[in-house]
């Protein structure tokens, strides 16, 4: 199948490399006009180590929370999902998708970069006339600013993995996250986070300024949303229903979780973008969100069902860190704990009751904990957004006498979902269309290890 | 020769060992099972999902025996490892045709 479909790779691949051959095209909006401050020490530490942090998110920690989520015939084909986008993306990221999000706009709307940043042009130091030249975003190499951003751009593709786990075909997922991350996470993170962007709070003059600290809308949203249009496309597993398909391994799933709450402070903290006070709230405000996430949703079991689990406290520490993703940089820690009770709550509806009532198989909850807790958190920072943390009078949000924030967060949410369902199916359909979407029924029953991978998780005599 | 197969609960497993020894039972091989005969299976719940899981974790103990040693082996298993519940397990005693010691090439009763 793969053979015959050569020609269609050979277009793809050289329409997606054409920018490193038009690398030679400058434009005038390469970057905004860079005010000479100096490099700072503390502000690249922290930098790089948030990326270090946010790299770790995806594995082992993803990778380890899915992992044992899944039966244990699928553990390595959710690793390998992983591990391999950290490969691809990280590619992708440098040779285009940075430059589509952060180098100018192009076609002056505030839709998508253009190719200057393209390659790393710009991006990494040079010489010139006899001087190191150190491209530089505000007070850190850019090349920080480059690295740290690829790490979400990896991330995001591997949530959406939890949608369709377990029966996705693992080269139809590459070409899926390759063209998703290009058309719609850019795109999105162009809106949200370039100067040019129409809905940017950095954009002084957008017409809509929506408050996405570390990517509610950019990471969350778009996965969470697109993971809803997968599973339903993709269809529910074999025997789903009927056969018991409990998580093979929840000590994994455990460490997992931990993983990524730590990973989080780099995630938002870092978001900052320097060592700052800012970072700092962000920081307080990401761990109490986690903290009271997890007694929500823990509590909210211990009610129901009368047992808390091991599974429900994970879920809600992860629900919180997601709600309190687009918040972090402009409310309150105290808000970050309502924000994270919220999500605790407000998930576990959507990851049990819910998902039961209408039956797709949205197989790790992906649109349970990633969609509807971004939904909720871009909604909740409109409220709780506050000028003593964001220290501009004009930033902030309904509890502040600033009531149109809602509206501006509901904006970007709701063009965020938009193209992520439309995207996400036009991709589905024409990744289909080539390689085909999911693995024939042996192999599913066999299972993704050996079918896909060739190799068993766990060989023990 | 007899082969003795008990299937019992996982925390009697040393209870039952330590008796065995005590009758003088030189050797066991013990595996790790799942099953269920009237025992219902237990409800696990997982997030939305929840599942009556009917294959419980057992342990199966294995021994070998003279003929005449069959009763009373028996009795010990049955002894050490009844609580009384439904889900105490079950013993299976079979014919044995020949047991050999590797090390040293010994057959029959000698090997046991």
């Amino acid at each position: 199948m793969l053979l015959k479909c050569w020609p269609v790779f050979a277009v793809s691949v050289t329409v997606c490399l054409w920018p490193m051959f038009a690398m030679a095209q400058e434009s005038d909006l390469t970057s905004v006009p860079e005010i000479a401050v100096p490099l700072n020490g503390a502000d690249i530490a922290w930098m790089l180590t948030s990326s270090a942090l946010v790299l770790m998110m995806t594995a082992p920690g993803l990778a380890m929370f899915y992992g044992g989520l899944v039966r244990k015939k699928n553990i390595l084909g959710v690793m390998m999902q992983c591990v391999f986008l950290m490969g691809i993306m990280s590619l992708v990221w440098s040779l285009w998708g940075y430059s589509l999000v952060f180098s100018g706009d192009l076609g002056g709307l505030g839709l998508i970069g253009d190719l200057g940043f393209a390659g790393l042009h710009g991006v990494i130091p040079t010489w010139e006339n006899g001087q190191q030249v150190v491209p530089q975003f505000l007070t850190i190499p850019r090349s920080v600013h480059m690295i740290f951003n690829m790490m979400f751009f990896i991330i995001t593709p591997a949530l959406i993995c939890g949608a369709f786990a377990e029966r996705m075909k693992f080269g139809s997922m590459v070409l899926f996250s390759v063209l998703w991350g290009t058309f719609v996470y850019c795109p999105v993170a162009h809106w949200v986070w370039s100067d040019y962007g129409w809905c940017s709070e950095f954009n002084k003059s957008a017409a809509f300024q929506a408050f996405d600290f570390a990517g509610g809308t950019v990471v969350h949203v778009t996965s969470g949303f697109s993971a809803l249009v997968c599973a339903v496309l993709l269809g529910k597993r074999l025997g789903f229903g009927h056969e018991p398909m409990p998580p093979h391994n929840l000590t994994y799933t455990c460490i997992g979780a931990a993983l990524l709450w730590v990973g989080w402070f780099g995630f938002n903290a870092g978001s900052a973008g320097a060592a700052s006070a800012v970072a700092a709230n962000a920081f307080v405000a990401t761990h109490l969100a986690a903290a009271a996430g997890t007694v929500a949703w823990a509590v909210i079991e211990w009610i129901i069902r009368g047992k808390p689990s091991i599974l429900g406290a994970c879920s809600g520490a992860v629900a919180g860190l997601v709600c309190i993703t687009p918040a972090s940089g402009s409310c309150t820690p105290i808000a970050g704990i309502i924000l994270g009770l919220s999500a605790g709550i407000v998930c576990y509806y959507f990851c049990t009751k819910f998902k039961n009532r209408y039956g797709y198989d949205d197989t790790l909850d992906a649109f349970g904990i990633h969609g509807v807790g971004g939904v909720l958190g871009a909604l909740l920072t409109g409220v709780f957004a506050s000028k003593s943390i964001t220290g501009d009078a004009s930033k902030c949000g309904l509890l502040e006498g600033n009531p149109e924030q809602v509206m501006e967060q509901a904006v970007a949410i709701a063009a965020s979902i938009t193209l992520a369902v439309f995207g996400t199916f036009i991709i589905l359909k024409l990744v289909d269309s080539v390689l085909g979407l999911r693995v024939n029924q042996a192999g599913e029953l066999q299972g993704l290890d050996i079918d896909q991978h060739g190799e068993e998780g766990y060989i023990f005599y | 020769m007899k082969k003795i197969e008990a299937v019992i609960r996982h925390f009697k497993l040393e209870e039952v060992k330590d008796a065995l020894m005590e009758a003088g039972v030189q050797g066991m091989t013990v595996t790790e099972v799942r099953g269920f005969g009237r025992q219902k299976g237990q409800k696990e719940q997982y997030r939305g999902a929840e599942y009556t899981v009917d294959f419980l974790p057992k342990a199966k103990m294995e021994v070998v025996v003279a003929d005449d040693q069959v009763k009373s082996v028996v009795e010990t298993i049955v002894r050490s490892a009844r609580t009384g519940q439904i889900g105490d397990g079950k013993i299976f005693v079979t014919d044995l045709d020949e047991i050999v010691r590797i090390r040293t090439g010994e057959s029959g009763p000698e090997a046991i």
